[in-house]
């Protein structure tokens, strides 16, 4: 078995509430912008909850010709815009030696859902008999990562992750294993999420965790989460591998913890959450007094912020006073499957940028929570490692850790 | 149709705590019944269909709405205002 690598991040790409591509995303950031707005995708009239964090700046025609968009659910064209930045960004040519040596593993909760929806629309509401032929490609959990996998020739292995709002974080954290064990040299990965459909908000509201006007995580004010969209793809690359070709460094995957809690199918489990962290230090090498930024969950339910800054204080310890922890789901919304891989976007600008993300409509403080949660506005400082939590319902936890750029 | 919100709200509750619904009372505290907030989400479903009314209730801040979920009777005065504001 070949020894363990280093494995840097080489390219960034996104899309989300916050814009199309790293730059207008990463301004949104650091302005503390808030992404979400009445949802203009569809009519809401039905809806009870009528906000979302929509890639509004997203069409499809600007980056997609008529046949193309044909085969591609809204869910691909984000997966496939954000991998085309990353790639450029990366610089990486992708010939067939390196495109036998190149995964792509990217997590999905739900899948091509607009299609979905638009054609039972068709089959149960309009009656139709028949629909478009290409429903099937469209629609599967997998095509983000096939469209990827077949525009860049990525012939290692491809597969969808979908662990729900986790899938973001397990798809990359797999990623960073193939890279590291050094079974392949590069790998796309993040996640791709576009639930923003009539049947996917209901089947959201149903719930009675969502909130009607804004996404306020760790402030005693909070009542709920708000859906979001968006996709983020990162180049891993084995660091001799990018340094052998001159290749940017944007920061490095360190480490990697994966726990379940076996418990229950909504509730999130201190202990199992906990587990994570814990694991994610340990196979960084990295100690809690090391971490200055985390990137939480931060749903803004009731429970979730509760039971996630219980975790942070059992696992950081002392650290727990001094670290930043912030949720970027304030500004884009919760993206389910794509979350994790937003976030890691914005725990790897506070690396390589030395600017933490706030966590946004933070109207007063919980007495509960009792973190700096880096309230409203964006705060420079550098940061030197980060880890970045993703706890999905059935209990799935997924947590990444991260260090600044150093050789 | 008094009796009917009675009956009703007993039905869904007492399926949700699976016990027998003559077992319930205006008295009886959900709580009590062992309905965490999941039964709770899930008996605010079963009343919205039931009586086609819309229950306003958050999971995350069920102190924050007027619908009073402590008791079956405050339970079934609720549902009979929310009819009355219908009509």
């Amino acid at each position: 078995m070949t020894a363990a690598r280093r494995v840097a991040v080489t390219g960034v790409g996104v899309v989300s509430a916050l814009g199309t591509g790293y730059r207008e995303h990463s301004a949104g950031l650091k302005e503390g912008r808030l992404g979400i707005q009445p949802i203009s995708l569809f009519d809401p009239e039905r809806l009870m909850v009528k906000i979302a964090g929509e890639a509004k700046q997203y069409t499809g025609e600007d980056h997609f010709s008529r046949s193309e968009l044909s085969f591609l659910d809204r869910v691909s064209q984000l997966a496939l815009t954000a991998a085309a930045e990353a790639v450029e960004q990366s610089g990486l040519e992708i010939g067939e030696e390196l495109g036998l040596r190149a995964a792509t593993i990217m997590g999905s909760a739900m899948g091509g859902q607009q299609t979905q929806d638009e054609n039972y629309y068709a089959v149960y509401h309009e009656m139709k008999n028949r629909v478009h032929p290409f429903i099937v490609p469209r629609l599967m959990t997998n095509a983000p990562v096939s469209q990827i996998s077949m525009k860049y020739g990525l012939m290692g292995p491809a597969y969808v992750v979908s662990t729900a709002c986790s899938s973001s974080n397990h798809a990359i954290g797999q990623a960073f294993h193939q890279v590291r064990s050094g079974a392949m040299d590069v790998a796309f990965t993040g996640g791709a999420e576009s639930i923003l459909c009539f049947g996917g908000m209901k089947a959201w509201e149903g719930l009675r965790v969502m909130s009607k006007d804004a996404c306020r995580p760790f402030s005693k004010t909070r009542n709920g989460m708000v859906l979001g969209e968006g996709a983020a793809v990162l180049i891993l690359e084995a660091l001799d591998h990018a340094k052998a070709r001159g290749a940017p460094i944007i920061a490095e995957i360190t480490g990697f913890g994966m726990t379940a809690d076996a418990g229950d199918i909504v509730q999130p489990s201190e202990d199992g959450a906990a587990r994570a962290l814990t694991l994610a230090l340990s196979d960084g090498a990295m100690a809690p007094e090391e971490i200055g930024y985390i990137n939480a969950h931060g749903t803004a339910t009731a429970m979730n912020d509760r039971v996630e800054a219980a975790v942070i204080k059992r696992v950081l310890r002392e650290q727990a006073r001094n670290v930043m922890v912030s949720s970027s789901k304030s500004m884009h919304g919760h993206a389910i499957g794509a979350a994790g891989a937003l976030e890691a976007v914005a725990t790897i600008m506070a690396l390589s940028e030395g600017v933490v993300p706030p966590t946004i409509g933070h109207e007063e403080e919980d007495p509960e929570i009792g973190l700096d949660v880096v309230p409203n506005q964006a705060r420079e400082v550098s940061v030197d490692a980060a880890l970045s939590n993703s706890f999905a319902f059935g209990g799935l936890n997924a947590v990444l850790a991260m260090r600044r750029w150093q050789d | 149709m008094a009796e009917d919100v009675q009956q009703g709200v007993a039905r869904i509750v007492a399926e949700q705590a699976m016990i027998d619904a003559a077992d319930i009372k205006p008295a009886t505290k959900l709580e009590d019944l062992g309905l965490d907030s999941l039964a709770l989400v899930e008996v605010v479903f079963g009343i919205e269909e039931t009586f086609d009314i819309s229950v306003p209730y958050n999971a995350n801040d069920p102190s924050a709405s007027d619908f009073k979920l402590d008791t079956v009777g405050e339970v079934i005065d609720g549902v009979k205002q929310l009819i009355a504001e219908k009509a």
